[in-house]
């Protein structure tokens, strides 16, 4: 019988020992130099209302991460995207915070999009002086209502993008409008800035009706819309948005109609095929990011549809019926180029320089179009800790969306008293 | 809109929720009936009911109403054997005593619907009508699918009715109900009757929810609701009374329909948990439950 153990080596065991040790010391010298990660938490809408969206955060993301490290990583150090489910709910949402910047060591974290999860998280963020930098849209962050931590530079908040449909709106489609919209945080930007947009244009919100989150059934909401509504602003989100539109078409039927202008939200993840939808022909809607590809689409909006897996119509390509969140993901690859670029102008090498970290993105102006922004050119505004792009509005020809306009970045541009570098940290 | 159309709709919206929610609670008041358990997962079989349906639906070629009828057939079958199987499981290990199944019954939902999560995914996924009809009233239009939903539902309570009145299974089930150790002495397998109920009590949640699919979408999250309300329907028409599950859900659903309509949803809700805490203050065994 023979045995082996540690303590007393076979000559067999002893001679592998060394020749493993020969082999490891020959590889190449890189492998030796090779740096630690950069640890990005993903703060991931996977389960709950959100899922829709957190699937495709997680595989712009993953796209946009992988990109990066064929390119040589960031400041020469790879990157590695840490995702953590938050079930789109706000207290999981901190607790989710504490683990990204805990035991599981990220240097800094992102993703987030649901506006009542931020507002759950980013308070713990802030005590814990981890840079959060969300996807969102909300005004939360240029509001004022935050922390020095956290930041928005990949997705223009809800006040601009509504300052710059309103005068569209007024003069392409009518000036009586009646707003349909989600009962919480992201909903009340919705409402508060399209009625004080639309005013400025002379026109008037004759009703405001507002649907708790979790609703599941619309038909009882819409006998609310006067009947002299000239145009139904609508965004809904969450799981129940194909319900929401197909009840509005059942409600309307073959009927008269008011003129629709819709936030794309309202269709996120749902094919504008879909049977039921038909009376959407003819409509508009706000998109961050155009769904169909466009004609004059730039190589950069090209490469990162193949990079993220959609097809010309913004569906997978693996799977036609998985239609994408196209309007707001890339906000997830334009957050993570933001973060690639101000990780090398900081020099940051570790959690030690997270305020050098966020005094460099504080320090961001112009972001022009490119790979890294493939949505466009942005402006990042550092008092605010919010970025500004330019905005759709597609209209719904033949069951597909199509641009028909397009804003400028300085049409939405807007001042307010907020100025987050005066803060401490 | 004018105040006769839109009292209509509202009470179309209303039969619609008091349909779908009188099969549920009754299947949730026939299984506290006769089995003394409160079964915290009803809603749970409800879901499973819906994604059920989504799977055999999206598996059945042929005309949408085939593979509709397919899965209003499978869907209840499926999770009434699921229901059977933990009832001999668990709860007939527990010897059905009331404070352990309710216990038993918070782990069953949360194992359901994790499993749904696991397997069926997070997202909302639609299931075809089994026909398009869309009705065009003067005022409003509505899908023709939902007076289908109403019909359905009253025939498959005729059904329930029928059998629990007309049949051995129902007599057996009605002496299980009136006393479980009489009922043993005169030869029922009570073990039997306890499965059968669990099992037609499930199947009963996941038929509502068959029915309502088309409407509402499978999501894995959509037990908690038909849950609630059959808690509400069931305490308001009394525990194990048939007759009074049917009549709450009407009060309850058109009341929700109405006054949702007029006022808001959440005031609904309230007037809902305010008219369940007044039957339990002045009549607690409910508007037609037996005085014990």
């Amino acid at each position: 019988m023979t045995t082996t153990s540690l303590f007393a080596p076979s000559r067999r065991r002893v001679l592998q020992g060394m020749g493993a040790g020969l082999v490891t010391a020959a590889l190449p010298g890189h492998v030796w130099a090779q740096s630690a990660p950069l640890k990005i938490g993903f703060q991931l809408h996977r389960t709950g209302i959100g899922a829709a969206y957190g699937r495709w955060y997680e595989r712009t993301t993953t796209a946009a991460a992988t990109a990066i490290n064929a390119a040589g990583g960031i400041g020469g150090r790879p990157v590695e995207i840490v995702f953590e489910d938050d079930a789109t709910d706000p207290k999981r949402g901190a607790e989710v915070v504490e683990k990204l910047a805990g035991p599981a060591g990220c240097d800094l974290i992102m993703g987030t999009l649901f506006s009542h999860v931020v507002m759950g998280s980013a308070p713990r963020a802030g005590e814990l002086k981890i840079p959060y930098l969300v996807c969102s849209e909300g005004y939360h962050v240029a509001s004022g209502a935050l922390n020095r931590w956290t930041l928005q530079p990949g997705i223009t908040d809800v006040r601009a993008q509504i300052s710059t449909m309103a005068p569209w709106v007024s003069q392409n489609l009518g000036k009586k409008v009646t707003m349909v919209f989600p009962d919480y945080a992201f909903g009340h930007d919705h409402r508060d800035f399209f009625t004080q947009a639309i005013a400025a244009q002379g026109g008037e919100v004759i009703a405001h009706i507002a649907i708790p989150p979790t609703e599941t059934s619309f038909t009882r909401y819409f006998p609310q819309i006067p009947a002299e509504t000239e145009v139904l602003y609508h965004v809904m989100v969450g799981p129940a948005v194909l319900t929401f539109v197909k009840e509005l078409g059942e409600f309307y039927g073959t009927g008269a109609k008011p003129a629709l202008f819709g936030f794309v939200d309202s269709l996120e993840a749902v094919d504008t095929a879909t049977p039921g939808l038909e009376f959407l022909e003819g409509t508009h809607f706000w998109e961050g990011h155009c769904r169909v590809k466009p004609a004059d689409a730039t190589e950069a909006e090209t490469a990162y549809r193949a990079a993220v897996g959609v097809d010309d119509n913004g569906a997978s390509v693996s799977d036609t019926k998985d239609v994408a969140t196209y309007a707001h993901m890339f906000s997830c690859w334009e957050t993570l180029y933001f973060i690639k670029q101000t990780v090398e102008t900081s020099g940051y090498a570790g959690v030690a320089d997270r305020q050098k970290l966020v005094e460099a993105m504080e320090a961001v102006t112009d972001l022009p179009a490119g790979p890294e922004r493939p949505q466009g050119a942005m402006r990042f505004d550092g008092k605010k800790h919010q970025v500004f792009g330019s905005q759709n509005i597609s209209k719904i020809e033949g069951g597909k969306l199509v641009r028909v306009h397009q804003t400028t970045i300085e049409e939405g541009l807007y001042d307010n008293d907020t100025d987050y570098t005066a803060m401490s940290f | 809109m004018a105040f006769g159309p839109f009292l209509l709709l509202a009470l179309m919206e209303g039969m619609v929720t008091a349909a779908v929610l009188s099969l549920a609670a009754v299947g949730l008041s026939l299984v506290f009936g006769v089995m003394r358990v409160v079964n915290v997962a009803h809603g749970e079989f409800f879901m499973l009911g819906a994604v059920i349906a989504w799977f055999v639906t999206g598996m059945i070629p042929g005309p949408p109403w085939l593979a509709f009828l397919a899965a209003l057939a499978i869907a209840p079958l499926l999770v009434g054997a699921l229901a059977a199987a933990a009832d001999g499981l668990i709860l007939k290990r527990l010897n059905y005593d009331p404070e352990a199944t309710i216990v038993a019954t918070i782990g069953l939902m949360y194992m359901i619907q994790q499993a749904a999560l696991t397997f069926y995914g997070p997202d909302a996924r639609p299931v075809l009508a089994p026909f398009e009809w869309r009705v065009q009233l003067p005022w409003f239009g509505t899908s023709g699918y939902k007076f289908f939903v109403v019909g359905a539902a009253i025939l498959l309570l005729l059904a329930v009715w029928q059998l629990m009145t007309r049949t051995k299974a129902g007599l057996v089930m009605r002496a299980t109900q009136v006393d479980r150790d009489t009922a043993r002495a005169f030869g029922i397998n009570v073990d039997r009757v306890y499965m059968g109920t669990f099992a037609l009590g499930a199947g009963l949640a996941a038929a509502a929810a068959v029915l309502v699919v088309p409407i509402s979408q499978a999501h894995y999250l959509m037990g908690h609701d038909p849950l609630l309300l059959s808690f509400i329907v069931v305490i308001i028409g009394g525990l194990g009374s048939l007759r009074g599950t049917v009549i709450a859900a009407l009060i309850i659903g058109l009341s929700d329909g109405v006054i949702s309509m007029f006022f808001s949803p959440t005031l609904a809700k309230i007037l809902a948990t305010l008219l369940v805490a007044m039957v339990l203050v002045f009549r607690p065994q409910g508007l037609f439950g037996a005085r014990t």
